[in-house]
C-alpha cells in the first residue's frame, strides 16, 4: 500500500530521520513506535506531503507520489489526523465532516454562488454522508456544535470521521489515544480494528503500548530518527535492541 | 564627467536615504524577532520622532541636543503606551488581529499628530548648518554625514547589544524560541516591551536624522514604514548588515531611478522590489530558507 | 476525562440561507433597501444611502477575503480604482458603451487579480498584508502619473451616467435603485457562496489551512479564487461609482481607503455578509452625520480597530445579539 524508501529529512543542521524504509501492507494496522523527538510526526509531515524529504521517495500503490502537494495525495487515498488535533474550531462538527467529503463533490464558485440545482442535490448528499460518519464514530448527536468548543477525546473522533469521510485507502493516525482515558482507548481500540475491517489500511504513531501491542498486526521502531527495527509486536517485544533503547525506560 | 558627477550626486542622496531605510529596517527587525509582529506603526515612530524634534525647537524654544532627546524619549513612551495597550491584552492572538491592531495603532498616531500639530509639511533645521562640502565633485551636505555618523554608532551599538550583552542575548533567544526562552527563566515578556521600547527609540532616531533633509508632516509614515519594510526584508529581517546593505540598495536605486527615469514613480520603485523579492526571495537576499512547523 | 458537558448547537455561521428564516432574513433586507428612500423623500440621504450601497459591495468583497478565507488585503481600493478609471477611460476616452465598459473591466480586473494572486497569496499574514499593500500603493501612484490616460491627480471628469435605452441613472434616487440593485445581488450570492461547499473549504482554509489541504481542498487554487471574486466585486463598485459621480480622481483610492474597508469589515463583523453591509452602514453615515468628524476620523478609525480587536472580535453583528441575549436571558428553548 504504502511504501517509504530511503527517507531522510534534515532541519538546517538537525537531522530529524535518515534513512527510513519500510512498506505498510494493504489492510493491516501497522504502528510506528519511539521515544519523543524521535522523527514519527516528521515522518507523517513526509508523507502526507507537508514537508517536502531532503532525501528517498514516498510510493502509494507502487505509484511515486513524493512531488504531489497534500491536496493531491488526499484524491490519491492518502489522510491522516494530527498530533495536536487541527480542527476546523469555528466550523460546526458537522461542518467539518462535510469537508472531508470536499474531494467527492464537484460545485464550483459558481455553481455554489448561484445555487445550481446538482449543486443543491451534491450538497443535500453530502449532509446525510456526513452524518453516516458521525454516526459511524459516536458523535452525532454533537453534529450542531462549535467544533472548537469539544473535548479532546471528542475532538479526537471527529477528526476521524472527518478523515474517514474522504474514503481513504490509507489513514494515518498520529497519537490517536493521547489524552484518552483507559475507557475511551478501549472504544478506540475496536475503532481503528473495525476501519481496518472497512478495507481502510492503517499506520498509527502511538505511545500508549498496550494499544499498540493489541492492535497492530506489525511495528516499526524509531530512535534518534533512525530505524531501530521492524516486525510483529511479539517480535519487537523480544527484539533486545528495541528493549534497551525504548521498553527498557518503561 | 557632467553626467558622471551628477551619478556622484544620486548615489551621495541615496545612500543617505538608505542608511534611514536602513535603521527603520532595524527597528523592524528589532520587534518581529522577539514577538513575530510586523509592526505596522513602525513608520509612525519615524514621523512621530521628526515632529517631536520639529515642535520642541519650534514650540519649545529648546536647544537642538534637548530636542533630539525629548524626540526620542517621547516616542519610545508612545511605543510604551502601545505595547502596553494595545499588543500586551491579545496575548494569543493570531497575525490578523495584530495586523489589524498594528495598523489602527498607525492610523490613530498619525490622526493624533494631525489634529495637534495640523497637516503642513514641516522642516527641522539641519545639525550643523547647510554648507555644502566639495567632494569628487559632487556636493555633500553636512547633515549627510550625521546620518553615515549615526546610522554607523547603531549598527555598532546594536551589534555590541545584541552580541555582547546579558539583555541582547536573552531578546535573541527568545527570537529563536520563545517556550525555550522562557523555560531557563527569561521573561519574555519583558523583552517583547523591551523591543517595542528600543524599536520605537530607533525609528524616532531616524525620523530625527532625516527631517532636516526631506521635511516632515503627519503623513510621512506610511511611505518610511513601507520603505524601511523594504530594506529589512531583503536583509531576510535579520537584524543585522543584511538589512543595512538592503536599506543601502535601496536608497541608491530609488535616487537613481527618479534622477534618470522620473520622480513620479520614485516611490513606485521601492514596491517593485519589495513584491519581487517577497515572490521571489521571502526569505531575502542573503539567507537560506527553512521550513514551518507544523 | 470529566463526564462530557450537554452541548449545545451553535449557529457560528450567522449566514445559512438553506434555513426558512435566513430566507426570511434575506426578504426583509431586501424589502428595507427598497423601501429607505421612501421616508427620505429623496433627499440628500438618499445620495448617502448611495455610497453605502458602494461601499457595502467593497466591504463584501474584502470580508469574502478576510473574514472567510482568513487572507487580508491592503489594497482592495487599487481594484475599486481600477473598476473606476476603467470604465471611466473606456466610456470618455474611446466612447464605449458604459455597460460594455463595466462588463470588460470587471472581467479584466478579475483576471488580472487571478494572475497576481498566485504569487500574492503564497504569502502569510503580515508579508501578505505587506505585498497587497504595495500593489495598492503602486496603483494609487499610477493613477496619479499616468496624466494622459487618468488626467492625474486634477482628475477625470465628464463620465456619463449610466443608461438603458433613453432613461438615465441621472438622480440620487435612480442611482439609488441602480447600486443597490448590484449590491443586492452581491449579497445573496455571497450569501449562497459562503453556505456551500466552496464557502466550508474556504472557512477550512481560514482555521487551519493544513488540515485543509490534507483533506483535499486545493488552498493555493481556491484563494486566489476568493481574491478574484473580491476583485470583481471591487471593479463593478468601481465602474459604478465613476458613473454616479461622473467625476473621480486619485484619492478615493488612496491607501486610506483600503484602511477605511478594513475597519468597516472589523466593526460590522469578520465572517458574516450582512456585518459588511453594518460597517459600510456606519462608517459611510457617520462621518456624514458628524459634520466636525471630519478631522477626527482617522482617529476614530484608529480606536475602533484596536479597540474592536480586543474587544469585540465578532464585531457588531456577533456583539450586539450577544448584549441582547446577556439583558434579556431566553426563556425559549433552542430551535
Ligand atoms: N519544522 C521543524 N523545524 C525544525 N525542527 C523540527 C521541525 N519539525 C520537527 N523538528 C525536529 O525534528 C525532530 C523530530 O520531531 P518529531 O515531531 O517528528 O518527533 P516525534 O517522534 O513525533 O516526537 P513526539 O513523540 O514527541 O511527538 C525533533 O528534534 C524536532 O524538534
Ligand atoms: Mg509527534
Amino acid at each position: 500500500m504504502l511504501r517509504l524508501s530511503g527517507i531522510g529529512k534534515r532541519f538546517g543542521g538537525l537531522t530529524a530521520l535518515q534513512e527510513i524504509s519500510f512498506r505498510v501492507a494493504p489492510a493491516s494496522i501497522t504502528g510506528i513506535i519511539g521515544p519523543n523527538g524521535a522523527g514519527k510526526t516528521t515522518l507523517f509531515n513526509i508523507a502526507t506531503g507537508i514537508y517536502p524529504p531532503t532525501e528517498g521517495a514516498v510510493l502509494l500503490e507502487g505509484k511515486d507520489i513524493s512531488a504531489l502537494p497534500p491536496e493531491k495525495r488526499a484524491r490519491l487515498g492518502l489522510v491522516r489526523t494530527f498530533q495536536n488535533i487541527e480542527l476546523f474550531g469555528k466550523m460546526t462538527v458537522l461542518e467539518n465532516v462535510m469537508v472531508g467529503l470536499h474531494t467527492q463533490t464537484k460545485s464550483g464558485i459558481f455553481a455554489c454562488a448561484f445555487r445550481m440545482p446538482w449543486q443543491l442535490r451534491e450538497e443535500r448528499s453530502i449532509r446525510e454522508r456526513a452524518k453516516r460518519w458521525l454516526d459511524f464514530v459516536g458523535i452525532a448527536e454533537l453534529a450542531g456544535v462549535e467544533a472548537g468548543k469539544l473535548s479532546f477525546g471528542k475532538g479526537r473522533l471527529l477528526e476521524i470521521a472527518r478523515a474517514l469521510a474522504l474514503d481513504p485507502k490509507l489513514l494515518l493516525m498520529d497519537e490517536p489515544a493521547a489524552g484518552l482515558n483507559s475507557k475511551e482507548t478501549q472504544e478506540l481500540a475496536k475503532l481503528i480494528k473495525s476501519i481496518r475491517d472497512r478495507g481502510v489500511t492503517v499506520a498509527l504513531v502511538e505511545h500508549d503500548m498496550d494499544l499498540v501491542m493489541e492492535i497492530c498486526d506489525s511495528l516499526v521502531v524509531l530512535n534518534l530518527g533512525s530505524m531501530l527495527a521492524e516486525g510483529t509486536p511479539k517480535e519487537i517485544q523480544d527484539n533486545p535492541a528495541v528493549v534497551t533503547a525504548y521498553l527498557g525506560e518503561e | 564627467m557632467e553626467f558622471f558627477n551628477q551619478i556622484t550626486q544620486y548615489a551621495i542622496s541615496g545612500l543617505s536615504t538608505g542608511a534611514i531605510y536602513a535603521l527603520i529596517g532595524l527597528s523592524f527587525a528589532i520587534i518581529f524577532n522577539s514577538t513575530g509582529i510586523i509592526n505596522f506603526a513602525q513608520g509612525e515612530f519615524v514621523m512621530l520622532g521628526g515632529v517631536l524634534a520639529i515642535v520642541s525647537i519650534t514650540a519649545l524654544h529648546l536647544p537642538m541636543p534637548a530636542a533630539v532627546a525629548v524626540a526620542v524619549v517621547g516616542t519610545t513612551a508612545v511605543g510604551l503606551a502601545f505595547e502596553r495597550l494595545a499588543i500586551r491584552p491579545l496575548k494569543n492572538a493570531t497575525p490578523l488581529s495584530l495586523i489589524i491592531v498594528t495598523i489602527g495603532a498607525s492610523i490613530l498616531i498619525r490622526g493624533l499628530v494631525m489634529l495637534i500639530w495640523g497637516k503642513d509639511t514641516k522642516a527641522l533645521p539641519p545639525f550643523s548648518g547647510d554648507t555644502p562640502i566639495e567632494v569628487a565633485g559632487a556636493t555633500i551636505l553636512p547633515q549627510h554625514l550625521w546620518i553615515f555618523a549615526v546610522t554607523l554608532l547603531v549598527i555598532v551599538a546594536s551589534r555590541l547589544f545584541f552580541h555582547h550583552t546579558i539583555t541582547g542575548k536573552a531578546m535573541r533567544a527568545c527570537s529563536f524560541n520563545r517556550r525555550a526562552a522562557s523555560l531557563v527563566g527569561i521573561g519574555v515578556g519583558r523583552m517583547v516591551l523591551l523591543s517595542f521600547l528600543i524599536s520605537s527609540a530607533l525609528g524616532a532616531l531616524a525620523g530625527v536624522i532625516i527631517a532636516p533633509l526631506t521635511m516632515t508632516a503627519y503623513d510621512v509614515g506610511v511611505m518610511l514604514g513601507l520603505k524601511g519594510f523594504c530594506a529589512a526584508i531583503m536583509g531576510g529581517m535579520g537584524s543585522g548588515f543584511g538589512t543595512v546593505l538592503g536599506g543601502l540598495i535601496l536608497g541608491v536605486l530609488e535616487s537613481l531611478g527618479a534622477g534618470l527615469i522620473s520622480s513620479g514613480y520614485k516611490d513606485a520603485i521601492a514596491f517593485f522590489i519589495l513584491l519581487l523579492i517577497l515572490f521571489v526571495r521571502p526569505q531575502g537576499l542573503f539567507k537560506k530558507g527553512e521550513t514551518d512547523r507544523v | 476525562m470529566s463526564p462530557h458537558r450537554k452541548l449545545k448547537p451553535d449557529s457560528l455561521n450567522p449566514d445559512t440561507p438553506s434555513s426558512p428564516q435566513e430566507k426570511l432574513k434575506f426578504l426583509v433586507f431586501s424589502l428595507a433597501v427598497l423601501a429607505a428612500p421612501w421616508p427620505l423623500a429623496g433627499g440628500y440621504l438618499t445620495n448617502v444611502l448611495i455610497f453605502v450601497g458602494i461601499n457595502s459591495m467593497l466591504a463584501l468583497g474584502l470580508n469574502l477575503l478576510l473574514g472567510y478565507a482568513g487572507q487580508i488585503s491592503l489594497g482592495q481600493a487599487a481594484f475599486f480604482g481600477l473598476g473606476a478609471y476603467g470604465s471611466g477611460v473606456l466610456t470618455t476616452r474611446f466612447a464605449m458603451n458604459p455597460w460594455l465598459a463595466m462588463a470588460v473591466v470587471a472581467v479584466s480586473v478579475a483576471a488580472f487579480a487571478f494572475a497576481v494572486g498566485f504569487p500574492v497569496l503564497r504569502l502569510k499574514g503580515h508579508y501578505l498584508a505587506m505585498a497587497t499593500l504595495g500593489v495598492g500603493v503602486i496603483a494609487h501612484i499610477a493613477f496619479n502619473e499616468t496624466v494622459d490616460l487618468t488626467g492625474g491627480p486634477s482628475g477625470l471628469s465628464g463620465i456619463p451616467n449610466l443608461a438603458v435605452g433613453s432613461f438615465q441613472f441621472d438622480s440620487d434616487l435612480k442611482n439609488y435603485y441602480l447600486v443597490w440593485g448590484f449590491a443586492l445581488v452581491a449579497v445573496l450570492l455571497s450569501l449562497n457562496l459562503v453556505d456551500s461547499r466552496v464557502g466550508r473549504a474556504l472557512r477550512a482554509i481560514h482555521d487551519s489551512e493544513v488540515a485543509a489541504r490534507v483533506m483535499g481542498v486545493n488552498a493555493r487554487l481556491l484563494k486566489v479564487q476568493v481574491f478574484a471574486l473580491s476583485a470583481l466585486l471591487s471593479a463593478l463598485a468601481g465602474s459604478l461609482y465613476c458613473h454616479v459621480m461622473t467625476f473621480i480622481s486619485p484619492t478615493s483610492f488612496s491607501f486610506h481607503v483600503s484602511i477605511e474597508l478594513l475597519t468597516m469589515v472589523v466593526i460590522g463583523g469578520l465572517g458574516s455578509v450582512y456585518g459588511s453591509i453594518l460597517g459600510a452602514l456606519l462608517l459611510t453615515l457617520l462621518p456624514e452625520m458628524l459634520r466636525a468628524f471630519q478631522d477626527f476620523d482617522i482617529v476614530f478609525y484608529g480606536l475602533l480597530l484596536i479597540s474592536m480587536t480586543i474587544y469585540l472580535p465578532g464585531g457588531l453583528v456577533r456583539g450586539i445579539p450577544a448584549l441582547f441575549r446577556r439583558l434579556w436571558p431566553v426563556r425559549r428553548s433552542h430551535a
